[in-house]
């Protein structure tokens, strides 16, 4: 069935950002919303140009499908369809459709009285996309030093834009994003695993809760951040791995241009070693 | 719960004695990042269990109640815990010690070029000996021996608490998995490979450098199927983080931080939760079953990462030929020079042709 039976009492109107009641209603259980519509619009039409770009490439293995940006002659110019213009439309439809997402998230957010956090969430992810598409190629002044669309080839595309600065670990805003990520997905573990546990209990044991959630961790490692505190760690973990993921990439590049271990050399002729 | 019921009614009371500042402060009040009003009660903990030491010491901290939980400690210290970190001890000391003998002894050095230094692992012609010179490897097994032996303790302690406290033991077996892609990389691929010296070294940027010459090593692990698998799950996890962590926090005001009691009695913070999720992307996940997403992604990032190094090198010794290979990788672009490399052994491409 598409609705819960509790799902009734809060399908109600109103609470749209942007053209009142019109497709102001659901759809299976789908929110539709102009934003609904927008975003059906963009990623069909980017889907589809995916497809036609497959058509016109050279394979039609999943894995192989690369729709690449323009070479870097075109600089920031538009290009020929067929040589990067298929990219640059997609970019477009990509950027519109996740705008879109995030837009309705709002709305969404407004109808259940929810605060904003997931629409600021998202956008976290959608300011990395575009920093890696738009951004950076802009500050480089070519289109063709954005990532390709294509399973092998945005790793390929990793791989080498990582090795033209030698050893891209070196890059300390990569450092700090994938030190986000570990933990992120360390505290995910701990947090799951501390909700499940306390519902789950021993054999024969009642349903624990909060006091036992925190006593658990105060046990082990000395402190529990609470079951608010979790959530506020989790989700500022989450945002900085996306944020530096982006730092981390936007100096590579316009602001430094040569191999990330040499980087460092300013900590090795610091004043105060003398 | 009496007590639970009697702090929620103190707060609801001191938010309401607080209400005209907080209409002034409507934005930050409801955005749920920071805690404005902290209560302070006694220190908080559930009974000991029979059998258990006493805990040590606790106290409250303002600046930790600002974000989280105002109440440091206490610490359940006990057997397991001690022992533990009388290992943990050892192997720091162990890897800090050799450091700073291979800048002689020097602290200033030491500090200038800590990122850079390492213990290293023995080298290849040593193979699996179990007892190398100790400045060739040996201190290296000795620090990952007594490592190990705490990281192992440390898995027994919280799965004892667990226990103890009559919850599930899920935390450890989440642990366990990080614990597999640790022993893989330091212990049972070496096996494997009959050698010590592909073991991780300790230090910053020696194991920094380890990985990239690994990944060079074997054809690149972009190509790795079970390291795509890895990436993903940190990606995923670090995703639904965020989506979890946010839809609660956007529901705060309904309760959605009390999840237990969420899961056995469904309340009006989750079911908006839910149907947020299930407005925007057709599917909604429920207050139990959501941490059980949470915990597989974050177990699965390193039991599939384990997997991925464990094949690198026993099965597979390029991944990138093996992507060719599977028709993963799209064909070596025809340069019309003759490849003398492994590229012409699998025929079919390149210079094969």
């Amino acid at each position: 069935m598409a609705m819960y039976n509790f799902e009734q009492k809060y399908r109600v109107r109103g609470g749209t950002l942007l053209g009142g009641d019109l497709f102001d209603f659901w759809v299976g259980p789908f929110y539709v919303g102009l934003f609904g519509v927008s975003t059906i619009f963009f990623a069909t039409l980017g889907t589809l140009l995916i497809i036609y770009g497959a058509a016109i490439g050279p394979t039609w293995n999943i894995w192989q499908i690369d729709i690449a940006p323009p070479d870097i002659k075109y600089g920031l110019a538009l290009a020929p369809l067929k040589a990067g213009g298929l990219w640059q439309l997609i970019t477009v439809c990509a950027i519109g459709a996740f705008v879109s997402w995030a837009l309705r998230q709002a709305e969404i957010s407004r109808k259940l009285g929810m605060t904003y956090h997931v629409p600021i969430a998202y956008s976290f992810a959608v300011l990395a996309y575009v920093t890696l598409e738009v951004i950076r190629p802009v500050l480089m002044g070519a289109w063709g030093v954005a990532f390709p669309y294509g399973i092998l080839a945005h790793l390929d595309w990793v791989s080498n834009t990582g090795y033209q600065y030698l050893h891209f670990h070196y890059n300390p805003a990569h450092m700090i994003a994938i030190s986000f990520f570990f933990t992120t997905t360390l505290i995910l573990a701990m947090h799951g695993g501390a909700i499940l546990s306390a519902a789950n209990p021993q054999k024969g044991q009642p349903v624990k809760f909060g006091e036992h959630e925190n006593a658990f961790f105060r046990d082990t490692i000395g402190y529990s951040i609470g079951t608010l505190g979790i959530h506020r760690l989790g989700l500022f973990c989450a945002l900085s791995a996306a944020f530096w993921s982006a730092v981390c990439i936007v100096i590579s590049g316009p602001f430094w241009t040569q191999g990330w271990p040499a980087w460092w050399n300013w900590w090795l002729q610091l004043p105060i070693w003398r | 719960m009496a007590g639970l019921v009697e702090l929620v009614a103190a707060i609801a009371d001191l938010a309401l004695s607080n209400k005209k500042n907080a209409q002034e402060n409507a934005m930050a009040e409801y955005q749920n990042i920071f805690t404005r009003i902290q209560p302070r009660g006694p220190i908080q903990t559930v009974p000991l269990p029979l059998g258990d030491d006493n805990r040590l010491g606790a106290t409250h901290s303002h600046l930790l109640g600002i974000f989280g939980d105002a109440q440091l400690g206490p610490f359940y210290l006990g057997r397991l815990g001690v022992a533990s970190l009388i290992c943990g001890f050892i192997a720091f000391e162990v890897i800090g010690l050799n450091m700073l003998a291979s800048v002689n002894w020097n602290f200033v050095q030491f500090i200038r070029q800590l990122p850079w230094l390492g213990l290293e692992p023995p080298p290849p012609s040593l193979g699996l000996t179990i007892l190398p010179p100790l400045n060739e490897g040996g201190w290296w097994l000795i620090a990952g021996f007594f490592l190990t032996a705490s990281i192992l303790l440390w898995w027994a302690r919280m799965y004892r608490r667990a226990v103890q406290l009559g919850m599930g033991t899920h935390v450890a077996w989440a642990f366990a998995s990080a614990i597999w892609l640790y022993l893989v990389l330091g212990f049972i691929r070496p096996i494997l490979m009959g050698s010590w010296g592909e073991a991780v070294p300790f230090g910053i940027f020696p194991h920094l450098d380890w990985t990239a010459s690994f990944s060079l090593r074997y054809g690149n692990l972009f190509y790795n199927p079970f390291h795509m698998l890895s990436i993903a799950f940190l990606y995923g996890s670090t995703l639904l983080f965020a989506m979890h962590a946010a839809t609660v926090l956007a529901t705060g005001r309904y309760g959605s931080e009390r999840e237990v009691e969420q899961i056995v009695h469904r309340g009006t913070a989750f079911e908006r939760g839910m149907l947020f999720w299930r407005w925007t992307m057709g599917f909604n996940a429920t207050a139990e079953s959501i941490h059980r997403w949470a915990w597989w992604f974050a177990v699965l990032t390193t039991l599939t990462g384990g997997i991925g190094i464990l094949l690198t090198g026993t099965a597979v010794d390029n991944w990138y030929l093996w992507g060719m290979k599977h028709h993963i990788v799209a064909p070596y672009p025809h340069i019309g020079v003759p490849d003398p490399g492994p590229l012409s052994a699998i025929g079919g491409t390149g210079a094969a042709q």
